[in-house]
């Protein structure tokens, strides 16, 4: 048994090409950037940022629905880059993915059954006795009965819709899901329902998650380490516990004081930092330090020299001044 | 059945539609079982030529040579409506290969194909057409297949935006991620959610064909050994000013069939009309 | 004193094909001067087709709002001759919608279409109306307001395209803001932004807010009172801090402890099961009850009326009353 971890991924960058061109130079998107972290059996994984910083794009460089532009992502040992078509197609049974839009990403002219049996064809279970029992079982498990089989995307629920699709997700027994915002486009009340059932399959199944979000507070409960990304890089990367307490990074701290938090009492007393300006465009990322346009405590030095993500106090951070006593101050 | 059930309520609450329907099968109807209940052929001398209508037998009265007009609109309803279809299913199944490879792969493949598909599009359909049929002399085959050439580019065009927007569609990327082999991608996945257009523009091509035909006939393109209601107009093209019902009556015949299958092709279009979209 | 904004009793309706859908159902609460009201609820629950049907811009077919009345400063809307209704639009009662990019003209620059609000209500002429444009865009802290004028939507940012929004409605001192979800498309550093302008704005000006919402942490942060809607129908009211110290609607309940993501005994977020339920088939008595973990047989049979425990603090359950 390897003692590799599940999921490693290094220096991973994507640049998309968007405009420009002869006679100008050609101008990229900086989507990701230099990302590199490692992911167990079974653990969770939290990413977390704001758009354009690049979650998105990691999740699908991970599952390979892209192809990143550097770097490598090695699945088991396997690194994605070396297989051909036919291998790789064996090696995404382990690994797939759960959608932010439970309206989008099912196919609207296909039964229920069908969607989530479609997996199973692919991955070949021929028999197609054995397809509607296991199909069954799977929607037994994320809480939808037998009714539910032949109905279609649309007599369904958004809260329905959603559970369809991780039921689709996990009829192959993955070893790891990337959940993408899962429960972002969901009401309030459903996303509490969703996130019980995510954790609940997680026990069952012993699945590891990547979990992709802008809702900070689903974060402490759900995950065992978090990556906050910024402008197409990791700025900070803690276990949850200890992100809770504190942040590092400037920029981590403006995030969580930014989230509202749901009760009054709190919400009179505690001071929030508002970050100025807005997040610069990934085609032009910033010189240096590439959050020192917004930072409220930017130095020269931030302009000049792009910081590396180091080790500080327990996490990784990406700041020059991660460490010095007291930084970042909390908010007077 | 349900999903059967719930377009046809659809359906039938488009009037217009359904009055097109009704229509479309009496033509139907007259065509399949007409001549063997009207047995009289078209090309038979079956009194004095230029007899008016109404007026005793035959019922709608003689063309330039003395046929039974009767007899050469219920002949050339199948004849219409066989090529008509034919030509349409011919040219939907090559739009659609063409459309749904162009749209789902992009790329260089898509280039080739679409430079094919604006050939045939820049140059005027009609007047292709009767070079095609000039060309490979006038049967019912030849102009079958001349109406199906000019004819699938706009299919083409239409599946292919169609694929475009599908592709980068979630449920379509789920499918890469599981594994899905590109050919069961297409026709599996997409291909059902990227026909109701194609179904609703199919049904109004074979209008657009009836008419390409009647067109051809009138230019005395047609196949020689057939009547159809393009031909009754045409060899009575120089009489229109004495004898006017030899083309106001098979005109008519072409128009109403013509309304007829544009209504159904519309109430088709609402009625198709997901409602699976989003909230 | 008398409110700025009073509803009592709207009820919107909808002609469907599938028969008549009532979207809002007796609706009765009221707006004081300068005062923020949260209109809370889950998606369905009417709110916003609420907001839209206070200033009449509810497309009529198939909607019309079928009962109730809505009183500005006295003034009943509802019965207000179009000439005078447009007067109010803009002018009195200014609102804010989710998605900029999907309310602001493509084709206009950001200054013609601030300027058009100042040419229809104050009858400024065009230069004028430009002039005032640069200032509002700064009063809403959008940076070189000079240049900025003369740009097009789509070449700014969702943040500063909400801030153009609310420039729009503020050019004329309006004495009620609606704002319908107005950050929930953007991300959370500049929802904080939006909201702190929102805010300061408001002392500013002595505006009232209505501020229409499904997101529990924005309530908490910058409501007054909360007006909380389920099914077509108010379930609960009341001054912010108390409702969610002390919830007496199960549903009010559900909500806040599933907003706070803490976790229960046993490791679970608290949900609430079910769904809500179609409009066009809502269940006998209590709209919540499928749903309400404590709902006993007279629920499932009447509608529960209104309990007032004081003014403008009440609940519809026939369990408010009890000890949670």
């Amino acid at each position: 048994m390897s003692a590799r971890p599940l999921l490693e991924v290094r220096d991973l960058a994507m640049h998309y090409p968007a405009g420009g061109g002869w006679p100008q130079p050609r101008r990229h998107v900086h989507a990701l950037d230099g990302v590199s972290f490692e992911l167990g059996a079974g653990e969770t994984v939290a990413v977390v940022g704001e758009s354009g910083c690049g979650k998105s794009t990691l999740g699908r460089c991970i599952v390979r629905l892209v192809e990143p532009t550097a770097g490598e992502v090695t699945l088991e040992g396997q690194a994605l880059s070396e297989l051909d078509a036919g291998a790789l197609r064996a090696v995404r049974q382990k690994m797939q993915i759960v959608f932010q839009d439970p309206y989008a990403s099912l196919n609207p002219r296909r039964t229920i059954f069908q969607s989530v049996a479609d997996p199973l064809r692919v991955g070949g279970v021929a028999d197609a006795g054995q397809r509607r029992e296991r199909a069954a079982a799977t929607l037994e498990q994320v809480g939808l009965g037998a009714e539910f089989m032949e109905r279609h995307p649309h007599e369904l629920s958004g809260g329905q819709r959603q559970r369809v699709a991780i039921a689709r997700a996990i009829a192959m027994r993955p070893k790891l899901v990337v959940c993408d915002e899962p429960v972002s486009s969901l009401d309030v009340s459903i996303q509490a329902q969703v996130i019980n059932l995510l954790k609940k399959l997680q026990r069952e199944l012993g699945m590891a998650y990547l979990f992709i979000t802008h809702d900070l507070k689903l974060v402490p409960h759900m995950a065992n380490r978090v990556l906050v990304m910024y402008l197409g890089e990791v700025v900070e990367s803690a276990p949850a516990h200890l992100l809770e307490e504190r942040r590092l990074h400037p920029y981590s701290q403006a995030l969580f004081s930014a989230a509202p938090v749901a009760d009054p009492a709190v919400a009179a007393v505690r001071r929030r930092i508002v970050l100025k300006g807005e997040v610069p465009s990934p085609m032009n990322p910033p010189p240096g330090c590439r959050f020192h346009t917004r930072c409220p405590y930017r130095q020269p030095r931030c302009s000049d020299e792009a910081p590396a993500l180091r080790p500080v106090l327990g996490r990784l951070v990406r700041c020059h001044f991660a460490g010095d006593a007291g930084f970042p101050p909390e908010p007077a | 059945m349900k999903a059967l059930a719930a377009f046809w309520r659809r359906f039938r609450q488009n009037r217009p539609a359904v009055g097109g329907a009704v229509v479309l099968a009496l033509v139907v109807l007259v065509a399949a079982g007409g001549p063997a209940l009207y047995g009289v052929d078209p090309f038979d001398m079956v009194g004095r030529p230029f007899q008016p209508p109404f007026s005793g037998s035959p019922w709608l009265g003689t063309d330039v040579s003395g046929r039974d007009i009767l007899a050469g609109l219920v002949h050339g309803a199948s004849v219409s409506l066989a090529i008509g279809l034919i030509a349409t299913l011919a040219a939907t199944a090559l739009g659609v290969t063409f459309g749904a490879l162009a749209g789902y792969h992009g790329g260089w493949i898509d280039e080739v194909l679409m430079r094919i598909t604006d050939f045939f599009l820049t140059i005027p359909s009609f007047v292709l057409a009767v070079v095609l049929v000039a060309i490979f002399s006038p049967t019912t085959a030849s102009v079958t297949a001349a109406i199906a050439i000019v004819s699938w580019p706009s299919v083409a065009r239409l599946v292919r935006g169609e694929f475009i927007t599908q592709r980068s569609r979630e449920y379509v990327q789920a499918c890469h991620a599981m594994g899905m082999r590109d050919r069961e991608i297409i026709f599996l996945q997409i291909l059902p959610n990227a026909l109701p257009p194609v179904v609703v523009v199919a049904s109004l091509m074979v209008a657009t064909a009836i008419l390409t035909e009647s067109g051809l006939s009138f230019l005395g393109l047609s196949d020689p050994n057939v009547v159809s209601w393009g031909y009754m107009i045409g060899v009575a093209r120089s009489s229109l000013r004495t004898a006017w019902w030899m083309v106001a009556i098979p005109g008519v015949a072409i128009v109403i069939t013509v309304l007829a299958i544009n209504l159904v092709g519309e109430g088709l279009n609402d009625a198709l009309n997901p409602r699976l979209k989003q909230r | 004193m008398s409110a700025l904004l009073e509803l009592r009793g709207m009820s919107v309706e909808f002609l469907t094909s599938q028969g008549v859908l009532r979207a809002v159902d007796g609706l009765s609460f009221s707006v004081e001067a300068g005062e923020t009201v949260a209109l809370v609820g889950e998606s369905g629950c009417g709110k916003s087709t609420a907001a839209l049907a206070l200033l009449r811009l509810i497309p009529s077919p198939p909607g019309r709002i079928s009962a109730g009345q809505v009183l500005f400063d006295g003034r009943d809307l509802l019965a207000l001759p179009d000439a005078d209704m447009r007067a109010v639009r803009g002018g009195e009662i200014a609102m804010v919608f989710q998605d900029p990019a999907m309310y602001l003209n493509p084709v206009h620059t950001i200054g013609r279409q601030i300027g058009e609000v100042l040419r229809l209500h104050k009858g400024l002429g065009r230069e004028a109306a430009q002039r005032e444009a640069v200032e509002l865009l700064g009063l809403v802290g959008v940076p070189a307001p000079a240049e900025r004028v003369r740009e097009y939507p789509h070449n700014l940012s969702g943040g500063m395209r909400q801030r153009v929004m609310i420039a729009m409605a503020l050019a004329c001192r309006p004495r009620l803001l609606i704002a319908d979800e107005p950050t929930t498309a953007l991300d959370v550093t500049v929802q904080a932004q939006v909201l702190e302008l929102i805010r300061e704005l408001k002392q500013r000006f002595g505006m009232a807010v209505l501020l229409i919402t499904h997101d529990l942490g924005v309530v908490a942060e910058t409501a007054d009172r909360v007006v909380v809607m389920y099914a077509g129908r108010k379930v609960e009211e009341g001054p912010v801090a108390e409702l969610f110290r002390d919830p007496r609607h199960p549903y009010t309940r559900g909500l806040t402890e599933a907003a706070s993501w803490n976790l229960r005994g046993d490791g679970t977020f608290a949900e609430i099961a079910g769904t809500v339920p179609s409009p066009l088939a809502l269940p006998p008595g209590c709209s919540f009850a499928p749903r309400c973990g404590r709902a006993i047989g007279r629920c499932r049979t009447e509608r529960p009326v209104s309990v007032e425990f004081s003014a403008r603090r009440n609940a519809e359950c026939f369990l408010a009353g009890a000890a949670p």
